[in-house]
């Protein structure tokens, strides 16, 4: 039985026919074509698959399509408008804080809820804000220096 | 400064903006026309005999496009090296480990592929599950594999000058046992792939997440029974490896075969828990090693005897198993080395390679032992390591050498910046610091095969207009960052800027390239890209000389400008030339600028047609004769320093990690933001490693955490700040004088916490990983034996 949904994502508004059983990750994946947010466990271990949802960040891995019905939804192909990337993109771009990109996604869309309510964190913050997502590549460090050297004015 | 132009800088890598912007295509991020999706079957036991496969009810499954087991696929064997060629597509006799593969199933979607697959129906007869290295060896042990008495599969016996000699000059003796528990290499990219075959031209391209597109390419054609120039193999952005994906696995072979029978794509993609059962990851070692040293500190013998729980197949399991007794030969003076490895087989899934193949626990075991002979001898464990140390030339007893060696020049520089002399010995109880060395191949010397292959082959081809280079290499940019290096090292020495190049990577059809392992691709696939872009170079300027009647030694490339060293010659005849083939183009040069790169590729297009260069490496004739020279020669050998500092809670047995400084000589640093990567991963793998990762099995030989919330990596709140220091020497063996990054530092990581335990409390742990319940039993030991 298929449910219909209503929802917007990065601005645009959506109405989709889902089945119960399907997560948001998968929606966005293979429905909507939005594969930015990445597949790494299915079971919100990882991080990877982390989306904005009514500003706090999710994994999507884990909210069905259905619940999120009415949501306000970013995902990582949301922030790049015509003026170019997202200041954090283009962060974590200089900084050198992508190796493989895997976990970048959610990364990025961590380091933004945290930027978006406090935009001048300590070191401590930004750790707890990404430490459900997890970067088996770069130990962190330059993903925490990214993060923090955002231009706070921007 | 740096007198280059575009290497040796820090360069934003060219993939990042598109992994920033999730636009960089991972393989589950494709789709095909058509697209079936598989499923595998799996053994849900450890140990069996097949009795029976009956597939008839999950054929007729509606949407189910086809079922393959043994029958269609086949039984020619596979694996890693062609040495110990051990596996099948499918089982056809025999399970050997739960998740052994017995059949997979292509339908029209993955859930009626999965119920499918469920519904084939096996007899086993049961095995008893050999699940430890002592129930594989006991006597009357079922053979896993028939050839191998005792469930050995592979077995060095090596020793380089004499131990017992060189044990007789020794004023001490130190003998310990250690031992480490298997890993899983979790990387956030679980494993994909997607195969497409047309019937009609019989060509087969898989697309999949593979470290090394030339070796899948290899097996592919081989158990396929395909012509090798009929196979594709394209690597699209990978979510890492470390080593995992380095093999060909199960579901590339069977994904394949599902699109040859069905005409169609087949998509398929391991689970996370299809992760930790496929394994491949780093082996359970247990190492008993004895080093001898005079009073001096100066070493005289070292004997090493190596256990390596290797799992159902070999996968890379021979070259492990050299590996962990070699990489011991350096980065001190060591002449006389004994070394004894066994690798044996038990129903568990294979491991394999991971970053730092085979030498990690040998280095921890041992760079723990040196510091108790420091201990014993009352010299700080930094000069012990500095009075012992090779220097750039020297040459291991067992015929590395050392070309270039920053050894000394890391110690120094970690020594510095942590403030060692103010505060080995000197912390309150509870905080420790401690350090160690290591050092690690630049790309294996020969290939996994026995041949006379190139290792990296690379092709730069200039647009006709001469705007752009375009550099073809079949590299594999896994997440380290090499199409970055490729394209840094292919600029500058074409002399023009690294935005003038698009690089391309990862495809067969691309040339010749052993792929992303043993550290390799910076100093190989660097050395063949230094050579395409030389011949370009070099192309241009002939071309050039003739048309100027200047001398090519008189004239060079750099940063997109011709350079005349003697004098300015009147070009201006050129510059009609390439303005009238574009004219009304927007980007053509004024008349007072000197003559560009663009102006000369486009007239040396006119005198030559499509300007290219073809490059190729092979290192030249390494090592020693003995058996198994082959494994840890290398043309070159990058090195690494490292302190930890900690603070360890006696009354839980938490251990928390304070700070971490790493010093590493990768020769000259082509993008030195990517070394520092490099260098910061390697760290926190060696800290999860160290700290608790562990794949752990129920008696039944069934993963009980295999997932990643319980088998746990470090997260940003476990990693400490890490200081990355860069050394650099000059390679005579690499391109620019480059080496390895990616792999050496790692080696000091485990040694370096395992010392700063001790320093923090006196006690010395023999055991991995250092949960708070193992620190807390070894404090609660140590009390008892005390007395206190
Ligand atoms: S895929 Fe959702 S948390 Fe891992
Ligand atoms: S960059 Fe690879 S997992 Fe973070």
């Amino acid at each position: 039985m298929k449910q219909i949904i209503n929802l917007t994502i990065n601005d645009k508004k959506y109405e989709v026919a889902v089945d119960a059983n399907l997560t948001l990750l998968d929606l966005l994946r293979y429905q909507l074509g939005l594969t930015g947010a990445k597949k790494g466990c299915e079971l919100g271990d990882c991080g990877a698959c982390a989306v904005i949802m009514d500003g706090k960040p999710v994994n999507s891995c884990l909210v069905l399509a259905v619940s999120a019905n009415g949501k306000d939804i970013t995902t990582i192909e949301g922030l790049e408008d015509e003026n170019g990337l997202h200041p954090l993109q283009q962060s974590f771009v200089e900084k050198g804080a992508i190796q493989c990109g895997f976990c970048t996604s959610g990364m990025i869309l961590s380091g933004k809820t945290l930027l978006d309510k406090n935009p001048n964190p300590t070191d401590k913050e930004v750790r707890s804000a990404i430490s459900g997502n997890l970067c088996r590549c770069t130990g962190y460090q330059k993903i925490i220096e990214a993060v923090q050297s955002v231009d706070s004015d921007i | 400064m740096s007198n280059y132009d575009v290497i040796n800088s820090n360069a934003p890598r060219v993939d990042t903006p598109a992994k920033a912007t999730g636009k960089a295509i991972f393989i589950d991020d494709m789709s095909m026309q058509d697209m079936l999706y598989g499923a595998l079957l799996q053994s849900p036991i450890a140990h069996g005999k097949i009795l029976n496969i009956d597939v008839s009810e999950a054929k007729k499954l509606k949407g189910v496009k086809t079922v393959v087991t043994a029958k269609e696929a086949g039984l020619i064997p596979y694996g890693v090296s062609p040495a110990r060629y051990d596996e099948n597509i499918f089982c056809h006799d025999r399970v050997r480990y739960i998740g052994d593969e017995i059949a997979a199933v292509a339908a029209v979607d993955l859930e009626t592929a999965m119920e499918a697959a469920s519904l084939i129906k096996v007899d086993y007869e049961e095995l008893p599950a050999l699940l430890t290295i002592e129930d594989a060896m006991a006597d009357g042990a079922s053979l896993l594999h028939e050839k191998y008495p005792q469930n050995i599969c592979a077995q060095v016996n090596q020793e380089f000058g004499d131990f017992e000699a060189g044990l007789k000059q020794a004023d001490i003796i130190k003998t310990t046992k250690f031992k480490s528990k298997r890993q899983d290499g979790a990387f956030l990219e679980p494993q994909g792939c997607i195969a497409d075959f047309n019937k009609l031209t019989e060509n087969l391209t898989l697309y999949s997440s593979t470290q090394v597109p030339h070796y899948v390419q290899r097996i592919l054609s081989m158990v396929l029974k395909l012509p090798i120039g009929k196979v594709r193999v394209i690597k699209p952005y990978l979510g890492a490896g470390f080593g995992i994906k380095a093999g060909t696995n199960t579901m590339e072979i069977a994904s394949c075969l599902l699109s040859m029978q069905t005409g169609k794509p087949v998509k398929m993609n391991y689970s996370r828990e299809q992760v930790f059962m496929f394994g491949r990851a780093r082996h359970q070692f247990t190492h008993t090693m004895t080093t001898g040293a005079k009073k001096d500190g100066t070493l005289t013998a070292l004997k090493n005897e190596c256990y390596l729980d290797g799992g159902a197949y070999t996968s890379f399991g021979i070259a492990t198993v050299y590996y962990s007794g070699s990489l011991l030969g350096g980065p001190y003076k060591l002449p006389n080395m004994k070394y004894d490895g066994y690798r044996i087989y038990t129903n568990k899934p294979a491991c394999g390679a991971q970053r730092g193949h085979g030498g990690v626990i040998a280095r921890a075991c041992w760079e723990q032992q040196l510091d108790m002979i420091a201990e014993e001898l009352c010299i700080d464990p930094i000069e012990l390591r500095l009075k012992n140390m090779m220097v750039a030339g020297d040459i291991t007893c067992n015929d590395f050498n050392m070309s270039s060696l920053g050894m000394k020049e890391c110690i120094e520089e970690i020594r510095d910046s942590s403030e060692w002399n103010e505060k080995k010995g000197k912390l309150p109880k509870g905080k420790g610091i401690g350090m160690a060395c290591g050092f690690f191949v630049s790309g294996a010397g020969y290939p996994i095969y026995r041949s006379d292959t190139y290792h990296s082959t690379a092709v730069i081809k200039l647009t006709e207009d001469g705007g752009t280079a375009l550099l073809y290499t079949a590299s594999s940019e896994i997440g380290q960052g090499s199409d970055t290096t490729m394209g840094m090292i292919a600029a500058e020495t074409l002399g023009i800027p690294l935005s003038d190049f698009r690089i391309e990577s990862g495809d067969t059809d691309f040339g010749v390239d052993l792929g992303a392992y043993s550290s390799r691709q910076t100093l190989m696939t660097g050395h063949a890209v230094y050579d395409a872009a030389k011949q370009v170079k070099e192309q241009i300027l002939e071309v050039l000389a003739k048309e100027l009647s200047i001398p090519v030694e008189d004239m060079d490339i750099k940063k997109g400008i011709i350079l005349f060293k003697k004098s300015q010659p009147d070009f201006s005849k050129l510059r009609e030339i390439y303005i009238k083939e574009h004219r009304g183009w927007t980007d053509n040069p004024n008349a007072d600028e000197p003559l560009t790169f663009k102006e000369a590729s486009r007239i040396a297009f006119l005198a030559k047609g499509i300007i290219s260069g073809n490059g190729k490496y092979k290192p030249h004739q390494l090592g020693g004769k003995f058996k198994g020279a082959a494994v840890g020669t290398s043309p070159a050998y990058g090195c690494s320093a490292q302190i930890v500092e900690l603070t360890v809670d006696k009354e839980t047995g938490q251990i928390t990690i304070d700070n971490m400084t790493d010093a590493h000589d990768c020769g000259l640093a082509i993008n030195k933001v990517s070394v520092e990567g490099q260098m910061e991963g390697s760290l926190s793998m060696g800290l999860g490693e160290a700290m608790f990762e562990e794949v752990k099995f129920d008696s039944k030989g069934r993963i009980i955490n295999a997932n990643l919330a319980e088998y746990k990596i470090p997260t940003a709140l476990d990693m400490p700040p890490v200081k990355a220091i860069v050394v650099e020497s000059s390679e005579p063996n690499g391109p620019f004088g480059a080496k390895e990054v990616g792999e050496g530092a790692i080696m000091p990581t485990i040694p370096a916490i395992l010392n700063a335990v001790y320093d923090a409390i006196g006690i010395r742990i023999f055991e991995l990983p250092l949960t708070p319940e193992r620190v807390y039993q070894a404090i609660a030991d140590y009390k008892k034996r005390k007395g206190v």
